[in-house]
């Protein structure tokens, strides 16, 4: 994260001194990302060494002030111009863990996206909820007018972002349900499975065999228990983990 | 929350279409129990069983077997008659696609359910033009149908679920035919209206509008897999820790 980038922008708006800066920064984007007043000297020093910022005097109450120079003023407007790197993706735990999950032998990978979706779509909610607040704050307008839209922003963000994957994750179980239907498979007995037949509950639960404890107790996943009911059925099934999954 | 009776309830809910080799089950023992003030969003993929639960909760279609309890009236026993004046009285219901009635104004179809209970057509109109005020949709009162935008007329449908003393209402889909703005326009207002009281079960695939509700409960094969409550803590995001 760039907190460089940020200091330089809070400053373009005229001489600050550091935890002014802190606070400014946190307000913004409603302490999303908090810094703490060590974090911002340092990084004000690092500025002045490389001749971003330079310290210029102190206000009424003695607080020691800093101001963006020119060589500042040109990093800073390189940083809103250049779009932020996306072609060599930061690592993301979940995609790894969902990438080792395929056939793991110790886990229900539909277990796995699961119990990620309750939490991202619980973390939605929150985003959610703050932002009807950032709204209702930015629509009756007020001082802070500045800081709540930039907030909202932030959040919107989060919502997105949190959107996506919950979006992914739905789409990685439909994904594999698909696949370990369409997996070449002997042709299965009516009476051996039923529900994987198409058309008697289309996109219900191919793959998980029907005498896999209809309701099954909530939190175990639908028609669960691959290992147990469906490896016979679907020799090929990926959440299983045998062999023909790729 | 729990000192208060449940506005709509589920119990041991089961569906089952067809019969023999065709036999689907839609719905697989569902619970659930939805109260005043809450809002509720069911999601799973298509085919999972919500729409058949809204539709059972809201006396639409018959369980196979189980209870569907709406203000304290068991609406699988109750008689046609008395299933049918619940339906005016108690439950809302909201559409994807809005079905307002074309030749009536935005307060005549927000009226018309209080009419058809029964009351005068000047106090019906009188309670229709204040649920439109209430929900900041007095300015429409006096729109037909297609000179209202989707999202107005979803608005509109919202007030005429909630219009009286009804105080369950059931959505399915609301903002399918929505774009994003406006749907979460649609979604600010029944979250408003339950944060007023009501009780409300959402039907919907798009996180970002389940994300409205107190509560998310997923879906799959008819049963409820898991479900989310949101946190109550204030103070969200304040106490994190800034990550490395």
């Amino acid at each position: 994260m760039s907190i460089r980038h940020g200091l330089l922008a809070l400053l373009e708006r005229g001489p600050r001194y550091g935890s002014q800066l802190r606070t400014e920064f946190e307000s913004r984007t409603g302490s999303t990302w908090p810094l703490n007043v060590g974090q911002v000297y340092t990084t004000l020093s690092r500025l002045e060494r490389d001749g971003m910022v330079a310290q210029g005097g102190r206000d009424e109450a003695g607080h020691e002030l800093y101001t963006i120079t020119d060589a500042g003023l040109a990093e800073l407007r390189t940083w809103f111009e250049k779009p932020v790197d996306r072609t060599s993706p930061a690592r993301d735990e979940l995609a790894i863990k969902l990438a080792m999950a395929v056939g793991a032998p110790c886990v229900d990978i539909r277990d796995v996206i699961q119990s990620q979706r309750r939490h991202t779509v619980k973390a939605m909610q929150d985003y959610t909820r703050l932002k009807a607040q950032a709204l209702v704050a930015v629509e009756s307008g007020g001082s802070r007018e500045r800081d709540d839209v930039a907030w909202l922003l932030v959040l919107e963000q989060l919502i997105f972002q949190t959107e996506a994957e919950a979006r992914w994750l739905d789409h990685c179980e439909s994904r594999l349900i698909r696949l370990s239907a369409l997996a070449p498979t002997a042709p299965a007995s009516p009476s051996a499975s039923p529900g994987a037949s198409p058309g008697a509950s289309p996109g219900a639960s191919p793959g998980a065999s029907p005498g896999a404890s209809p309701g099954a107790s909530p939190g175990a996943s639908p028609g669960a228990s691959p290992q147990a009911a469906t490896a016979p059925a679907d020799p090929a099934d990926v959440t299983t983990g045998t062999p023909g999954a790729r | 929350m729990s000192t208060q009776q449940p506005v709509l309830q589920l119990q041991n809910l089961t569906r089952v279409h067809g019969s023999g080799a065709t036999e689907v089950h839609a719905l697989r023992g569902i619970d659930l129990a939805v109260y005043p003030g809450e809002l509720v969003a069911v999601m799973g993929p298509s085919g999972s069983g919500k729409s058949t639960l809204l539709t059972i909760a809201g006396g639409l279609d018959t369980p196979t077997s189980g209870h569907v309890i709406v203000e304290n009236t068991d609406i699988t026993t109750a008689s046609v008659k008395e299933l049918a004046a619940l339906r005016r009285r108690s439950i809302g219901y909201v559409f994807q696609d809005y079905n307002l009635i074309p030749a009536l104004t935005a307060a005549e179809n927000v009226a018309l359910p209080r009419e058809l209970d029964g009351t005068s057509a000047r106090k019906a109109r009188v309670e229709a033009l204040a649920a439109l005020e209430e929900m900041g949709l007095g300015h429409l009162a006096d729109r037909f149908p297609d000179e209202m935008s989707g999202g107005q007329q979803q608005r509109v449908a919202i007030a005429r679920a909630l219009v009286g003393d009804r105080r369950l209402v059931l959505a399915d889909e609301p903002t399918g035919a929505l774009d994003s703005e406006t749907g979460e326009s649609v979604l600010a207002l029944l979250r408003s209206r339950c944060d007023a009281g009501a009780a409300g079960v959402l039907v919907t695939h798009e996180p970002r509008f389940a994300a409205w509700a107190d509560r998310v409960v997923f879906l799959r094969d008819g049963a409820i897999v898991d479900q989310t409550v949101r946190s109550e803590a204030d103070s969200l995001l304040s106490g994190q820790v800034a990550e490395a």
